[in-house]
């Protein structure tokens, strides 16, 4: 197999965003007829290089081979013409539109007058559709296909080319048993006819049954490259995860209070299930799961933004219910939510507004705002969390991530909170940043907060808190203390491999995983 | 200092730079082509241009908050005209008969309560359903329309009460009374928008609708009160205007919800939500007032005027997305 050409070759890719190297010298050679997987935490960089491979970002350093020629992508489209097809996890379909036309979207075949060639278009697609063996013909409308039917399109869309390399975005993310080996006898069918195929996956069960080799990232580096029959899941979670982690565990330990939250038997219409936990005040309580494992729905449901089907929430040892977020905030729960700028900020506004969003009701003199109690709350906790911004009168939109998130976090201490629910609390935030996050993570459960941490991220999940629950498809799979948690444990409780439960869950999963970036 | 600060500054003073322009092009031009004796600035002319911009511009303060708020009321010109009948027919009644002139606030009372009520209807059902602002005050402004038809057919809804006629003709401190209702309007406005509790929640649902839900604010009410002051503030539009005419077709204030949005649109205010001036709105309802007014001056016909309208409200929102861009490449840097 040595011997080929590689279909494809990445050739010490580097890019950088502001403050963030996001893949250091990264290469990768893809041959024809091979499934290559592509391993990495979130945040590993997988992503960034997929849009560097796809003409989405333009790499710093670097080259692109495809064949033997080096090429520079402009674009998804130029990639596609090039023979480097993507099929997203997140189908882009328009659902009103035919099979046929979304698959030649954009280059419908054209008769005279620029009218469509219906007549051509069906037969051109039917053809696609007969080597795929699909159940559904070219004239259905795209809306009416399941999940998985939708995703055949995408991939007959990948073969109206020449294709030479596919790359597979965790493709079995919404699928059931049945349709993956569907979806796994077209990448063999792909496979043999030569094409090269990237896949992209943490589910380390379909790794191994389908894949040649297994390339791993690792903060945007490249680590290696294994062949599948030659390692096991031990090797590549280790190449996965590094041992050197250079963020030490939480060691400082304090007393614990009462418990401020408890959740018992919480359900929410299959986005989790049967879901149980406590948090004491001045004890962090991590989350770690993969994105789509129910995590971020627990935290709306505790916010009031979703109604639960079943279960209870007690607070401070009393049952509520929680309906609104106005009634979590009167509760004294208060939520950094994980999208910062869409959920968290109000960008046009100045910091100062931003910080009173949700008590400038309380703060009025008359029907007035009183804007100097509002200087003072700002300045309070500008100082309290070292925030670098000119002045209240900045608009938010101008700040750091790292200032932003500063924001949104002052902005719920300055209500006295009793649980703190923070969502991925150092996305998009530069590395200085993310360190001070993480200490006044610490330092608020030091002055006896509650504090709930949803992070995809292990190392900081590890490093802030007390005690970390394990997720997968909507389930708790089990609760480490710091002390007994090791990366391998937590790596394979988020993957459904925990002993016992492994394997069977991925039939009974009720929503899918999904990488981050 | 700040990055995009030549900008922003360019675009908040856009209108009033443009408002200079219009002045200055009608002066010079009217020397030529203008018919009559007077110039164009002359004092008396500057002074009925702004009784003449108050029914719009009392309507784009209310259109303002609105669309701030992140929705928008198409509904004002048929709520203008249902306040105006009403306000001129209660003043016949017979309960009133026994009032004298006392009947005068009773009916600017009942009118303002219409325009309120109807403003409420909307906003309750944009809260409630959760259909969009458009379609529902869409289906209002023709609901509302037809009940203007019911009421009295095709036939105007005439009443002169010349008390009221003499109030709405009289001069304070040398502006008309329609010129001070829409001043104050516009300071009653200025305050509820930037001074007040409800004004900066407005404005926080108008720009990002789920962080104002996160942060515990009740996004309903303040929308139906926004619709409640848009609708108080049409009716308010059809006392000033009514009571010195007197007589009101079911025709009338049709097309208006389009002037007063065009006003508040070359005012810089986002139709998206989130972003506007209530000074800036003055500014755009003056221009467009001086530009009707200025070519009516050189000559021009009612179809040139809003053809030339129509081309400077897109050639000023291109320009306002061309500094947008600007705005944002800078801050980029």
């Amino acid at each position: 197999m040595t011997t080929q050409t590689p279909v494809l070759q990445l050739e010490g890719i580097v890019k950088t965003f502001p403050g963030v190297r996001a893949l250091d010298g990264v290469s990768l050679a893809i041959l024809p007829g091979e499934v290559h997987a592509l391993m990495g935490e979130n945040g590993a960089g997988k992503s960034t290089l997929m849009k560097v491979l796809g003409g989405i970002h333009q790499p710093d350093e670097g080259r692109i081979i495809v064949g033997k020629e080096p090429v520079a992508m402009s674009g998804p489209l130029d990639a596609k013409a090039k023979g480097i097809v993507f099929i997203h996890q997140e189908l882009s379909l328009a659902e009103e539109l035919s099979v046929a036309e979304n698959i030649y979207l954009g280059e419908l075949p054209e008769k005279r007058f620029g009218l469509v060639d219906w007549n051509e278009l069906y037969a051109r697609t039917n053809r696609i559709l007969e080597k795929l063996k699909v159940g559904f013909d070219a004239r259905t409308r795209v809306g009416d296909l399941s999940i998985a039917n939708q995703q055949m399109v995408e991939i007959a869309r990948a073969l109206t080319v020449d294709a030479k390399a596919v790359i597979f975005d965790e493709p079995t993310a919404s699928l059931t048993d049945a349709e993956k080996v569907v979806l796994f006898d077209v990448i063999a069918d792909l496979q043999s006819h030569g094409v090269g195929i990237i896949y992209i996956s943490h589910r380390m069960e379909e790794i191994f049954r389908i894949t040649d080799r297994i390339s791993v990232l690792r903060d945007g580096e490249y680590r290696g490259t294994l062949v599948t029959a030659e390692t096991d899941e031990e090797e590549v979670t280790q190449l996965m995860i590094g041992r050197s982690l250079d963020l030490s565990r939480n060691a400082v330990h304090h007393e614990l209070g009462e418990v401020a939250l408890e959740v018992r038997n919480l359900s929410c219409h299959g986005l989790f299930e049967d879901v149980s936990f406590a948090v004491r005040s001045g004890e962090v309580l991590g989350f770690y799961g993969l994105v789509g494992a129910g995590r971020t729905e627990i935290a709306e449901t505790l916010f009031g933004l979703r109604e639960p089907s079943a279960g209870t929430i007690h607070l401070n040892g009393e049952k509520v219910r929680i309906h609104s977020p106005a009634d979590a905030i009167a509760r004294g729960i208060s939520l950094v939510p994980e999208d910062r700028k869409a959920q968290g900020l109000v960008l046009g506004m100045n910091c100062r507004d931003n910080m009173t969003l949700p008590q400038v009701d309380d703060l009025k003199a008359g029907p007035f705002v009183a804007e100097g109690s509002e200087i003072a709350i700002f300045d309070q906790y500008r100082d309290k969390l070292d925030i670098r911004t000119p002045g209240w009168k900045q608009a938010v939109g101008n700040l750091s991530g790292g200032n932003q998130q500063k924001i949104v976090i002052g902005k719920w201490l300055a209500m006295r909170p009793s649980v703190l629910i923070v969502d991925e609390p150092t996305r998009g935030i530069d590395v200085g940043s993310k360190s001070e996050i993480h200490n006044l993570i610490r330092d608020l459960a030091a002055h006896g907060y509650a504090v709930i941490v949803i992070s995809s991220e292990m190392p900081e999940v590890l490093h802030v808190s007390d005690r970390i629950v394990a997720m997968y498809s909507g389930r708790v799979m089990q609760t480490f203390t710091s002390e007994e948690v090791t990366e391998d444990s937590l790596i394979q409780a988020i993957s459904g491999l925990t002993p016992g439960q492994a394997h069977q869950t991925d039939t009974t999963q009720l929503s899918e995983g999904k990488d981050i970036q | 200092m700040t990055p995009g600060k030549l900008s922003t500054y360019l675009k908040n003073g856009a209108i009033w730079g443009f408002i200079l322009l219009e002045l200055i092009f009608f002066t010079v031009a009217g020397q030529f082509l203008s018919l009559s004796e007077n110039a164009f600035m002359d004092a008396g002319n500057m002074l009925l241009l702004f009784k003449q911009s108050a029914p719009i511009g009392i309507i784009a303060m209310g259109m303002t908050i609105v669309m701030v708020n992140g929705n928008i009321d198409l509904s004002v010109g048929a709520t203008y005209a249902l306040s105006a009948v009403v306000l001129l027919d209660a003043m016949t009644w017979p309960v009133f008969g026994g009032l004298g002139d006392w009947v005068i606030p009773v009916a600017c009372l009942l009118a303002v309560l219409t325009g309120t009520v109807l403003g409420a209807i909307n906003g309750l059902i944009v809260w409630k359903t959760g259909v969009d602002a458009f379609i529902v005050t869409l289906g209002a402004m023709l609901g509302y329309r037809g009940l203007v038809f019911m009421y009295n057919g095709e036939q105007p809804t005439s009443h002169l009460n010349w008390t009221l006629v003499d109030f709405a003709e009289a001069q304070f401190l040398g502006l008309h009374t329609a010129t001070w209702v829409l001043l104050l309007v516009t300071a009653a406005i200025w305050f509820l928008m930037n001074k007040t509790v409800h004004g900066r929640n407005a404005h926080a649902i108008g720009d990002n609708r789920e962080a104002a839900v996160n942060a515990g604010i009740r996004v309903g009410p303040h929308m139906m009160i926004n619709f409640m002051i848009i609708g108080a503030l049409a009716a308010l539009s059809a006392v000033v205007f009514y009571a010195e005419t007197g007589s009101v077709n079911p025709n009338d204030g049709e097309l208006y919800e389009l002037w007063v949005i065009t006003a508040v649109v070359l005012g810089g205010t986002k139709l998206s939500g989130g972003a506007g001036s209530i000074i800036s709105t003055f500014g755009g309802v003056l221009a467009i007032q001086l530009l009707r007014k200025g070519l009516a001056h050189i000559g021009a016909d009612t179809s040139t005027v809003n053809l030339v309208i129509g081309l400077i409200l897109i050639a000023v929102l291109l320009l306002d997305r061309q500094l947008n861009v600007k705005g944002k490449e800078a801050l980029k840097i």
